[in-house]
């Protein structure tokens, strides 16, 4: 494949480097001529001094013929551009974000941007993960069929603890997907009888997601906007 | 009607002045206080410091209400951004972005966002002054960029007189 990506700070250096070894057609493109001197010895001709942003350097490096155009400086409105050129301007097939305020994400799928990665609803969701108090923790996001997975332990205080899966009544966008117990895998059915410390795995839409908290975890669905 | 302006430069604020002049209700964003000193002291409308890309920052500068959104910081993508934000994220009615770079412009106008080059339509206002034969053309140029109309003769020399020693305001 070959792979365009803006931006040479340490993501995109790494990603190049990763992509390069597994055998793709990488170009870097950076902006700054004393980052790219620093590069250039690594990466060779895999890194080109330019701006991402601007069309002619896209035309110049060729990303009219690239599969993949990847988004990676800090600036989340300068990733943006990146990628919308990208496509409108070079029908690259697909491209990839980086987003640093994990509110433009929605945005930017909203605006054909194919995959976006928000290190900071990562890392959140890391944190959230290793956190002792039982929650539902995202694992991750399937853009295209616009379902999430999530894992969740159940609480001795749900609601859910001691009745079947029927019995909760869950809405047709929750789709509980494995209950791991103990040692064991179940692959949940109608009569399977919810416990204490399950770990449940779920696929969800959003709206499944707000259902399952409030059936498992009693939470209250909270509005993302103030 | 209400409008709401992302960054206080130059541009910016000529525009808050203006449209503050005719009564309308304006609210400006800037990252940065000082940038307001050029609002001058006639200013009525609301003044905001927060990064006007963030949604928290546009909702707190009434974006869901405002009728119109205009983008005049200094980096064309920033501008991009905001602009999308409004109009995407809050269906803002009328929203316009400034974009130096013409490529770019062309790109995003082509896309459904209203956009104006100062790069384009200065360019082309210079290309007019430099053929046009007929004197003073330097400031015929600005007239009709101002939408005054082409000054004629006298009575444009008693008004550039008069606009030179203030005595017009």
């Amino acid at each position: 494949m070959y792979i365009v990506i803006g931006g040479g700070g340490q993501v995109g250096y790494y990603l190049a480097k990763g992509l390069l070894e597994q055998g793709h057609e990488v170009l870097l493109l950076e902006k700054d001529g004393k980052r790219v001197e620093r590069l250039t010895d690594e990466l060779g001709p895999s890194i080109v001094r330019g701006d991402a942003c601007e069309a002619r350097t896209l035309a110049d490096v060729g990303t009219s013929r690239a599969n993949l155009v990847i988004a990676v400086t800090g600036d989340d409105e300068d990733n943006l551009v990146i990628c919308q050129v990208a496509k409108a301007r070079f029908h690259v097939p697909t491209t990839i974000a980086r987003v640093n305020n994990p509110r433009n994400e929605g945005l930017f799928r909203k605006l054909g941007i194919d995959v976006t990665i928000s290190p900071t609803q990562s890392i959140l969701h890391m944190i959230e993960a290793q956190l002792p108090h039982h929650t539902l923790v995202p694992l991750m996001t399937l853009t295209r069929a616009g379902l999430g997975l999530v894992e969740l332990t159940v609480p001795p205080t749900s609601p859910a603890a001691g009745k079947t899966v029927r019995s909760m009544t869950l809405p047709t966008s929750v789709n509980l997907a494995l209950i791991v117990r103990g040692e064991n895998n179940l692959t949940p059915t109608g009569e399977t009888v919810i416990l204490p410390e399950d770990h449940i795995f779920a696929l969800v839409t959003e709206e499944g997601e707000h259902a399952l908290r409030e059936r498992l975890l009693n939470e209250r669905p909270v509005s993302s906007r103030p | 009607m209400r409008l709401l302006i992302l960054g206080c430069g130059r541009v910016g604020a000529t525009l808050a002045n203006l449209m503050n002049k005719d009564g309308h209700e304006v609210t400006v964003i800037d990252l940065n206080s000082d940038a307001f000193d050029r609002l001058g002291a006639d200013f009525e409308g609301v003044t905001i410091v927060g990064d006007g890309t963030d949604e928290d920052v546009l909702i707190r500068a009434g974006i869901e209400e405002t009728d119109a959104f205009a983008a005049v910081t200094n980096g064309d993508n920033r501008n991009i951004l905001a602009a999308q934000v409004a109009k995407y994220t809050f269906g803002v009615h009328k929203v316009i972005c400034r974009i130096y770079d013409p490529i770019r412009q062309e790109t995003y106008n082509a896309l459904g966002l209203e956009s104006i080059s100062p790069t384009v339509v200065g360019a082309k206002l210079l290309k007019t002054a430099i053929l046009n034969e007929a004197p003073r053309v330097q400031s015929a140029v600005q007239s009709i960029a101002e939408g005054r109309g082409m000054p004629l003769g006298e009575r444009e020399k008693s008004l550039s007189t008069k606009a030179a020693t203030g005595e017009n305001r």
